[in-house]
């Protein structure tokens, strides 16, 4: 069996899959990272994707224009992500509360909103076709070399921008005045309000960003992981990307390694469900099984930090 | 405006907070030009208070603020440094994984396009450390930066924003005599330059030294400005609390005994990789005070929290009486005898949304005595505390008011009621008097020296070196999570000395160091 595998693995179409997979992971760990750097915990990654993803679809079914469709959804991940933004920071609620608001209210919510827009119900398998789906390219040059073009080319145009997103979202946290406040603010925001910043306003920003993020994933998974929406469209991909963000330190790289690594085995869950002999239930929980394996491992090693964290928060609230 | 020699003036400033508390009543406070101007009182004076308004962190109920001969209203820190004022905070505002450069530009970043002009960033730091004598790097990280050069950091950043009145509240608090020699020699440097100083200290020999006027605060009210050289350091003094002080505490000689705490070959390196104990070994004798002196950061921290069960260490033993007490308990290693009077009063040391009576009872509500069958023996805690509170002079409405409302002195009196009401055989004392008022200071100092004569061994770790040479029977240095110097009689010793051995400078051999274990 484990012959099998291997055999499996080694296949180009299983490496070209992984990223595939990992892509809408990795959209919404860059969002993690990002609201994480500025203080702000983004839990309803989840919702946020599903909400966007339902627009995506319904706004390139309107429109007949994939991306119109994408920009949808983008649009309604950021004003999603300022919701929570305006919930936590200017009415003061917890924003791990606002967070799992948004995720709870995306799963009933997207439902009604879907039949009140279409009257279909549980999804809109019906409403698309294939000319409003995220298209594919073919790197020129890089499609002809063996191997390597079938793993690297033939992705979703969104694939490419996700893993480019990597590289913009470091620079934009390490090499611009609006990353360096970020960091700031989520460091230390009383040092960064005494300069001047706003500490609020960055944290919107922070927000709107990872908004965007997870736009982009949602309109990643309806228009072109499943081809269409419905309810169980993220299936926890939300928490697999706030996982990958804390595995990955927090870090764009990181996160991104992170993601990969989720990636490869939701990719062999789909590969080896397929298999005899293996129990397609038990495969069906390795990608989770991965992230708490990886959540454990990151909790134990920074344990310390949060601690001496909470000290320092401690004095800082004395004074 | 008629008055130009004065480039800050508060008149009649009052400030009433909303849940009624008046912090500052009617206060007047006029800083010349050019001057360094202390401003002094004990806690709750009312002086951060009417530093905040100062610097637009707070708004006052009345009166009116004028700078540079201009009426202003400050209603942000902004608009503050906009005027020309810097604050430096006592606690550093600085973000500990940027660089010095990242965070002296924070909030007004040179830009080159899109992007941060980082080289620019280092630049202008260098200028203006070199421009002002304050020497910084400008590319490390805070994080691994000295608290001396923290501070230079926070001064030049006032500096690069244009302000010409610099506010600093409790500038040497954590620093050592050199560095803040140091501290004073720039901030002289500064004041040829024309700049302001405001100066908030508790420390009378310093204010003698560096300022040129003062103003005093007690209470919420200005007790008066008076020229430094007019007036001495007992008059200021009485003045802030209105009454004689003596800072010395009399005490007989120790007559030690036994060894209660025993350590060896403690080691601990932190979640940063820092080796902050290093094969540390030493024992308290019943009787005796040990003090332990260094700066900041040397280890005393990582020592007591081993003590006490709040971390544990990669290495070692530690036992009270014979008594291992490391991953002991913490109920079970106060069963033994051991009181704690923790660095950080108000997470460690009480509940603050609780009375003052609960907070006494909460390390002795389960003893017989406090219990009636099921039930709270409610008239044994009430006369407790009210003891309590009388024998510690814990000013108070009541044993029912929340601890949190209290001043900062009154609350570690409570802390202290607590630790030192319960027989203890020995007392870890981190950081007693920190930001605590001269009264309370004096009065918990001289029940810390009364418990060790009547037989208690008592473990005293304070950044104050004062302190640590005063009370101390004997005395060790830390450096780098070692002992480096041990002395056996305090007497002899001075700043300079203890300044050398805390700094590193010198160290003494190993069999001095181990006689601290007394074996």
């Amino acid at each position: 069996m484990l012959e099998q595998i291997s055999s499996l693995i080694f296949q180009t179409d299983f490496v070209f899959s992984i990223f595939r997979i990992t892509a809408p992971i990795l959209f919404a760990a860059l969002a993690a990272v990002v609201a994480e750097k500025a203080g702000v915990t983004n839990i309803g990654l989840e919702g946020i994707m599903l909400i966007s993803g339902l627009f995506g679809t319904l706004f390139s079914y309107w429109t007949q224009s994939w991306m119109i469709g994408v920009l949808g959804a983008i649009v309604v991940g950021t004003l999603l992500a300022l919701m929570m933004g305006f919930f936590a920071l200017k009415l003061n609620t917890d924003i791990i509360l606002a967070g799992i608001a948004i995720n709870t209210m995306s799963a009933g919510g997207t439902i009604f909103l879907l039949y009140l827009f279409t009257g279909e119900r549980g999804n809109t398998a019906s409403l698309t076709s294939s000319n409003i789906l995220i298209p594919t390219v073919k790197l020129p040059i890089i499609d002809s070399i063996p191997i390597i073009g079938e793993i690297i080319s033939g992705h979703a145009v969104l694939t490419y921008i996700a893993f480019i997103l990597v590289f913009v979202i470091w620079v934009l946290l390490y090499k611009t005045a609006i990353g360096l406040k970020i960091r700031a603010v989520g460091e230390n925001a009383h040092a960064a309000e005494s300069v001047g910043v706003s500490v609020i306003k960055i944290q919107y920003i922070a927000l709107a960003i990872s908004g965007i993020l997870c736009g982009m994933g949602g309109a990643f998974m309806s228009m072109y992981y499943s081809q269409s929406w419905n309810t169980g469209l993220i299936a926890g991909r939300g928490f697999i990307a706030l996982a990958a963000q804390a595995m990955g330190r927090g870090e764009p790289v990181g996160a991104m390694f992170s993601s990969l690594l989720f990636g490869l085995a939701q990719a062999l869950r789909t590969k080896v469900s397929g298999m005899q002999g293996v129990s397609s239930n038990l495969i069906s929980a390795m990608p989770y099984l991965v992230t708490i394996i990886g959540l454990v491992l990151y909790a134990a090693s920074t344990m310390k930090k949060v601690k001496r964290r909470k000290a320092d928060e401690a004095n800082e609230e004395k004074k | 405006m008629s008055n130009n020699e004065y480039v800050v003036q508060m008149k009649g400033i009052t400030k009433v907070y909303p849940n009624g508390v008046a912090a500052n009543q009617g206060v007047d406070f006029n800083v010349k030009k050019g001057e360094i101007h202390a401003l002094m009182g004990e806690n709750g004076a009312g002086k951060s208070t009417l530093m905040k308004m100062l610097f637009g962190l707070e708004q006052p109920t009345e009166g009116e603020i004028i700078i540079n001969g201009e009426k202003v209203s400050l209603s942000s820190p902004m608009v503050a440094i906009s005027k020309g004022i810097g604050m430096v905070h006592q606690h550093f505002m600085l973000v500990p994984s940027l660089t010095v450069a990242e965070n002296m530009v924070l909030g007004m970043e040179p830009k080159k396009g899109m992007f941060i002009d980082y080289k620019k960033a280092v630049e202008i730091t260098e200028e203006y450390a070199k421009k002002y004598n304050l020497h910084v790097d400008a590319n490390a990280k805070i994080i691994d930066i000295p608290v001396g050069m923290k501070q230079k950091v926070e001064i030049l950043k006032a500096l690069v924003r244009g302000a010409k009145i610099l506010i600093l509240d409790e500038p040497t608090a954590v620093l050592t005599t050199q560095e803040t020699a140091e501290l004073f020699k720039e901030l002289i440097n500064l004041k040829e330059q024309g700049y302001t100083i405001i100066f908030i200290s508790h420390k009378l020999k310093e204010i003698k030294q560096i300022t040129d006027r003062l103003t005093i605060m007690r209470g919420g009210k200005s007790m008066g400005v008076y020229e430094t050289a007019d007036i001495s350091e007992q008059g200021i003094s009485r003045l802030m609390v209105g009454r004689d002080v003596i800072l010395t505490v009399e005490k007989e000689k120790a007559q030690p005994t036994d060894v209660v705490l025993k350590v060896r070959d403690l080691e601990y390196t932190d979640s940063w990789n820092r080796k902050m104990l290093d094969k540390l070994s030493f024992s308290v004798r019943k009787g005796e005070i040990l003090g332990i002196a260094g700066v900041e950061g040397n280890g005393q921290r990582e020592l007591v929290e081993m003590l006490f069960n709040l971390n544990v260490p990669d290495a070692g033993t530690v036992t009270v009486n014979g008594q291992n007490i490391l991953g002991v308990p913490q109920r079970k290693i106060r069963e033994m005898g051991v009181s704690l009077i923790p660095e950080d009063r108000m997470v460690y040391g009480i509940a603050s949304s609780g009375t003052i009576e609960e907070n006494l009872m909460s390390d002795r509500f389960d003893k017989k005595k406090y219990n009636k069958g099921m039930l709270f023996d409610m008239n044994a805690m009430h006369e407790e505390s009210d003891r309590l509170i009388d024998d510690y002079l814990v000013l108070c409405k009541s044993r029912k008011q929340e601890v949190g409302m209290l001043s900062g002195g009154n609350i570690q009196k409570v802390v202290v009621a607590r630790e030192f009401s319960s027989d203890p055989i020995l007392i870890i004392a981190d950081q007693p008097t920190r930001g605590i008022d001269v009264g309370a200071t004096e009065f918990i100092r001289k029940k810390l020296v009364e418990l060790s004569r009547e037989g208690a061994a008592v473990l005293l770790v304070s950044a104050d070196l004062n302190e640590v040479m005063e009370l101390s029977d004997s005395l060790v240095v830390f450096y780098n999570g070692k002992i480096a110097a041990y002395f056996e009689d305090t007497s002899m010793l001075n700043d300079e000395i203890m300044g050398e051995y805390m700094l590193g400078l010198k160290k003494q051999t190993e069999e001095e160091v181990r006689r601290v274990c007394h074996e």
